[in-house]
């Protein structure tokens, strides 16, 4: 498949290790129609994920993340329109016919979802979900699918495995019912392990312990992870790689340490301003912006964020482009933030 | 010193739980004896896990739901003597604000009639009156009433149905809000709009809130002093400076040590220490110390016996056999803080 293409990030790859991507997306639109309008709900995301690392992509809800994804999933209702390109080591996921992607999907790369709950079935024992999710990718017997099943859920670390393996989803917490969903991921080795706001819903301790997992499998199994979040603390603390979405595009990308130790993107620097922190004092007052993002149905002239950005210029009248200003680091501006961030407060 | 508000005695509330087909499983502890004082212009934090009781507590506080015993004096009243005809006059003073806005918003009405329901049935006011305070509220909260009035709660974004929930709770000059996980669903700059809002209202009119969230880094934010809660007791009540910067509690400890950090300066970030295991069911809550099966300071004791809340040092009150002393380890004599105090 042939794709026209104005910029082609290679984000943070160059560190002459030798990692291959496992996962290459290149200027993914999605595009959906609804009541006439044309909604650009992904407007030319590209971004490379390698074996055995973490990439986090954040943003607002609406800036496009599980859109990203779920094309690459080919999760997307009939009324998407998917172009570009994303190729999961030598496959083109792109324009892949349902059944094709069905094989591929679960089998190749796999998600986990917020909200366990929903994803289980009710009325199954946990133990006869995974069973059946091993023998959709794997022509094995009965007993030798429970042996891998009760493997996996010792692999998500599901304290008493054995026991847990006759249980309901209801009989579950919440914590160990996102453990099962994903054992159930898990079960066919995916190269690409896809977890959409997965503790989003969880306790702050939960939470930890499943992030934890997360990166131990990672480490582990060599799957490559991206996990989609809108807590910048928690892509900070385990994401090896971060993409920071707004409005359907990537503004900026960069690896973990460098990307918050050196923001760049105005937009990226508010989000952090914004969030509260344990070290702050009470009562002390939280720097905001205004307005909201743009309506995806909208066209955009310029940079998306310009309406709310306080550095925003005559220039930002013209589109930035996302370039490699710094060694590995991407962003669209063309004000970016530099130096002392107290600076940037003043201004 | 000023008498408190409100103050919260020995609250306990219990819920028969039913298994599939209605059979009967148990007695669920949601509130198990809690007790705290609200102070005028204060707000307290409330944290704690999922089904820790946080919402069963504010429900029991204001009588929604009769708590199965225990006392709650407001303005030197004991409101769990009250009749319910009683109780809806009281309840003017106290408004709750919810995680889901749009829940508590009829779809139908405009902004204008969604905002006056409470005027209209507290007070008779006049059309221009009635115009006038909801123009005055919307203002309040940040919402332009030109723009807004006409409009329905359908029309409006997240963080803008919240403004108009709170617009609405701020009408009848309540003495307290509740806050039951109001922003938690909210994204972060709009959350950190709401949590601006929440603190301007607090100086102008003088508020005092009951601040219910899991995140303990907003309600660090917001709160004077942070009670927190485990399997339906209090771990831990204690002004959030001190709290936040040294836990008497290794359950508050644990959960601080559970929250991601991100300077926002340097940009370096701190993973978290996980705490292993999940919150026991709140069917059968251990004996003695409620946290004794996660903690890591457990000794014999604190099966058999459970803790009570006492005074511990640099303020506040913590409910631990063993707290922990500035350097986060454990006192009275705990094996390990002992050891750490031997000399080399
Ligand atoms: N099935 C759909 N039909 C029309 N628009 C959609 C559909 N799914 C998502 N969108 C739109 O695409 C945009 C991005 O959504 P999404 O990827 O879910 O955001 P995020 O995950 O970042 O919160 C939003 O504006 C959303 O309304
Ligand atoms: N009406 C009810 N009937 C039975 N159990 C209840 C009821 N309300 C709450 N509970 C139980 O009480 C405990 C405390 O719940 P809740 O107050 O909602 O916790 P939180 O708000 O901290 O998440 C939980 O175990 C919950 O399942
Ligand atoms: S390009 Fe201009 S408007 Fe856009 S983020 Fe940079 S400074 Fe702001
Ligand atoms: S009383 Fe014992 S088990 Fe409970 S928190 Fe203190 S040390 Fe831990
Ligand atoms: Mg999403
Ligand atoms: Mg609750």
């Amino acid at each position: 498949m042939s794709t026209t293409m104005t910029i082609t990030p290679e984000p943070a790859t160059s560190d002459g290790i030798g990692d291959k991507p496992v996962l290459r997306v290149r200027d993914l639109q999605v595009t959906f129609t609804r009541a006439g309008k044309r909604i650009r709900a992904a407007k030319g995301v590209s971004f490379n994920v390698r074996p055995g690392k973490m990439l986090a992509i954040i943003g607002e809800s609406g800036s496009g993340k599980s859109v990203t994804v779920r094309a690459l999933m080919g999760l997307l209702p009939p009324s998407a329109k998917v172009a570009g390109s994303a190729d999961l080591d030598g496959q083109e996921l792109v324009g892949l016919s349902d059944r094709k992607m069905r094989l591929v999907r679960g089998q190749e790369i796999s998600m986990v979802f917020q909200d366990p709950a929903r994803s289980l079935n009710p009325t199954m024992s946990v133990g006869a979900q995974i069973v059946e999710s091993v023998r959709t990718h794997r022509t094995v017997g009965r007993k030798e699918a429970a042996e891998r099943a009760i493997e996996l859920l010792k692999l998500v670390r599901l304290p008493a495995p054995e026991k847990r393996f006759h249980q309901y989803p209801h009989q579950l917490s919440g914590g160990m019912r996102q453990r099962v969903m994903i054992a159930i991921a898990l079960a066919s080795d995916p190269k690409v392990l896809i977890a959409d706001e997965a503790t989003t819903a969880l306790d702050v301790t939960t939470q930890a312990q499943i992030m934890e997992l997360l990166v131990d499998l990672r480490e582990r199994l060599g799957t490559a992870v991206i996990m989609i979040s809108h807590d910048l603390g928690l892509a900070a603390s385990y994401a090896d790689e971060v993409l920071v979405m707004y409005a359907g595009q990537v503004v900026e990308q960069a690896e973990t340490s460098e990307l918050f130790a050196n923001v760049r993107m105005p937009y990226t620097r508010a989000l952090l301003e914004a969030i509260p922190q344990v070290s702050r004092p009470s009562h002390s007052a939280l720097t905001v912006i205004g307005g909201h993002p743009p309506d995806p149905s909208q066209r955009i002239e310029g940079c998306p964020f310009r309406p709310r950005c306080v550095r925003a210029t005559e220039t930002c009248v013209t589109a930035p482009a996302l370039l490699e200003h710094d060694a590995g680091h991407w962003y669209a501006c063309w004000h970016p933030v530099t130096g002392d961030p107290r600076e940037e407060t003043e201004s | 010193m000023s008498e408190p508000l409100l103050s919260v005695r020995n609250i306990v509330q219990e819920f028969e739980s039913r298994g599939p087909g209605g059979v009967k499983e148990g007695v669920v502890h949601a509130v198990s004896d809690i007790s705290f004082d609200l102070m005028p212009g204060e707000t307290l934090g409330i944290v704690g896990e999922t089904g820790s009781g946080k919402s069963t507590l504010a429900r029991a506080v204001i009588q929604v739901d009769r708590p199965k015993s225990g006392s709650v004096v407001f303005r030197g009243e004991d409101l769990t003597g009250l009749s319910r005809k009683e109780l809806k006059k009281v309840w003017s003073n106290f408004q709750m604000v919810y995680q889901d806005p749009f829940s508590s918003l009829n779809p139908r009405w405009r902004i204008e009639d969604v905002v006056a329901e409470p005027l209209d049935s507290h007070r008779s006011l006049s059309r221009q009156e009635r115009r006038a305070k909801v123009r005055e509220l919307l203002d309040l909260v940040g919402l332009d009433p030109d723009t807004y009035l006409r409009r329905r709660p359908m029309e409006l974004s997240g963080g803008q149905a919240q403004r108009v929930a709170i617009a609405r709770a701020i009408a009848l000059d309540p003495a307290v809000i509740i806050c039951d996980e109001a922003i938690s669903s909210l994204d972060v700059l709009i959350q950190a709009q709401v949590i601006n809002l929440f603190e301007k209202l607090r100086v102008e009119l003088g508020l005092s809130y009951l601040f219910i969230a899991h995140d303990l880094a907003t309600v660090k934010q917001v709160s004077d002093r942070v009670a927190v809660l485990y399997l339906g007791q209090l771990a831990e009540i204690a002004p959030s400076d001190r709290m936040y910067e040294t836990p008497r509690h290794p359950y508050t400890r644990a959960l601080l040590d559970s929250v991601p950090g991100l300077d926002p300066e340097t940009g370096v970030a701190k993973r978290p220490i996980t705490l292993p295991g999940d919150v026991p069911s709140p069917l059968d809550p251990p004996s003695g110390c409620r946290f004794r099966t996660r903690c890591p300071f457990a000794q014999e004791i604190c099966a058999a016996v459970e803790p009570k809340l006492e005074p511990c040092s640099g303020g506040g009150f913590v409910a631990c056999h063993f707290p922990l002393d500035d350097d986060g380890l454990p006192t009275n004599g705990h094996p390990e803080g002992a050891k750490a105090a031997m000399p080399a």
